[in-house]
């Protein structure tokens, strides 16, 4: 179940949103700005579809502006405001602003997939154990139903359904019919 | 009459001589003795102006290279719109100071946290690396120190400020070099900010202290979103992982996190009342590498 991706580059939507030559995520007021872009961006695509928002050509970053352009986008996110059904995989967040980024998730209690510079896709921010754990084994399958997990996971099909649809409704892995997807590379590398 | 070593610290001996002067009475601020003067010092020299309704005379230092040095630190550019100046300033020559990583710089809205945090990015990590020993990861944590102290001033100071930062030998106190970022301003203040917002806590003892330990130490900001008021949060998170140190004063009161290489008190009441917050970050030189 591959689907067409669509990047974002976060630089370009920066620049373009303050219309200035800036490469650096800083203040409040310029998170602001970048977030209502990207939200108008993620509402203009089509229904259910992958986004990646692309950090590679970010220079610094500060909290004030992590917390606009990444805390409160999730949130959105997960209320399904903008998204009309759609997932985002983020990419090009460098281990200097992982730290950053991690702070910021964890104090909202949000989570995201980072598209790492190896390849694969991470779950960084705040999961319980057993969604971190459940999102692993999608991740390794690509692909899985709570049945084909649940020998694994060493509990009951239910309980890992459960887990399933919370990271579903964290837009964590993407769900099917029957089964759940993990947000792979493979959907968002053109 | 302004001391001769000019930091944070001795800075409180001019608001001491202050306590009982009425706001629109004129003041002469005497630096004629002064030969030394650390970004706070010369930052919270402004801001002192900025706190009085009338205009203050300024004798500046007699010491040449004193004078000359706060000349290249901009401090005579805004201190000349803010005071007095009785008696000669040197020209403004084009060379600057090799220490100073930021000459005084005034912050008033977001983009001049931009501008800032832009202008020191390349002196940033040859300072931290080379003088500093830190390793390079340190200077992603330096730039996002540096802009959400700034955006400290454009949240919540009500007015613009003053910023500075400077890598100089901390003799008096470790022998070491040190980064020392000053952020000051003239503004509300950090308990009338919190008090505009409704966000003052329930609690018989409301006063400048608690309001500080509210805000720096508590991470509550004006503003009810949750993701308001992380910015001190994040300030210390990085000072402590490179043994830094923080110290925040608001009206008559003063917090800091503090190093063990340091002797300071964590919080202070009862000051000498100053406008405004004032904030200082210090980045010791790494020994133990």
């Amino acid at each position: 179940m591959t689907m067409a991706p669509h990047t974002i580059d976060v630089c370009a939507v920066l620049r373009s949103a303050v219309n200035q030559n800036y490469g650096n995520l800083l203040t409040r007021d310029t998170g602001m700005a970048v977030r209502h872009q990207i939200e108008r961006e993620l509402m203009s695509n089509r229904e259910g579809g992958i986004t990646a928002l692309d950090f590679s050509s970010i220079g610094l970053m500060d909290y004030s502006c992590a917390d606009e352009v990444v805390a409160k986008l999730l949130v959105l996110l997960q209320n399904d405001d903008i998204a009309r059904g759609g997932y985002v995989l983020f990419r090009g967040i460098g281990e200097d602003h992982l730290e950053l980024v991690e702070s910021v998730l964890k104090h909202h209690g949000l989570a995201l997939v980072c598209l790492c510079e190896d390849g694969n896709p991470r779950l960084i921010g705040r999961v319980s154990e057993a969604e971190r754990r459940a999102w692993e084994m999608v991740r390794a399958r690509g692909s899985a139903a709570p049945a084909d997990l649940a020998d694994e996971f060493g509990f009951g099909e239910d309980f890992v359904a459960e887990v399933l649809d919370g990271l579903s409704r964290r837009r964590l892995v993407r769900r099917g019919s029957g089964e759940f997807f993990a947000l792979d590379a493979a959907d968002v590398v053109q | 009459m302004v001391p001769s070593s000019l930091d944070d610290s001795t800075f409180e001996q001019v608001l001491d001589q202050l306590v009982d002067v009425p706001r629109d009475a004129r003041i002469l601020v005497d630096a004629r003795n002064t030969t030394w003067g650390s970004p706070y010092g010369l930052t919270a020299l402004l801001t002192l102006a900025q706190t009085r309704l009338e205009k203050p005379q300024f004798l500046p230092p007699e010491k040449d290279d004193t004078s000359s040095y706060w000349n290249r630190a901009n401090f005579f550019r805004y201190a000349e719109e803010l005071y007095e100046i009785k008696g000669r300033v040197p020209p403004r020559g084009p060379e600057r100071d090799s220490r100073t990583l930021l000459e005084i710089t005034p912050v008033e809205r977001s983009d001049d946290v931009h501008t800032v945090v832009e202008k020191i990015q390349p002196k940033t990590a040859s300072i931290l690396t080379n003088n500093l020993h830190l390793e390079s990861r340190a200077t992603m944590g330096f730039a996002m120190a540096l802009s959400e102290a700034c955006q400290n001033i454009v949240e919540h100071a009500g007015c613009g400020g003053w910023v500075a930062v400077q890598n100089y030998n901390y003799r008096r106190r470790m022998g070491r070099h040190v980064v020392q970022i000053a952020v000051c301003d003239a503004g509300v203040g950090i308990r009338q900010s919190l008090e505009s917002g409704n966000r003052r806590p329930l609690t018989d003892r409301w006063d400048d202290g608690v309001a500080l330990e509210t805000a720096v130490i508590q991470g509550t900001s004006r503003f009810p979103d949750p993701g308001r008021g992380q910015g001190f949060k994040g300030i210390r998170g990085y000072l402590r992982k490179w043994k830094g140190k923080l110290a925040v004063r608001s009206g008559t009161a003063r917090v800091a996190d503090v190093p063990p290489w340091d002797d300071d008190i964590v919080r202070r009441d009862h000051m000498a009342p100053m406008q405004g917050t004032q904030l200082l970050i210090m980045i010791p030189e790494e020994v133990d590498r």
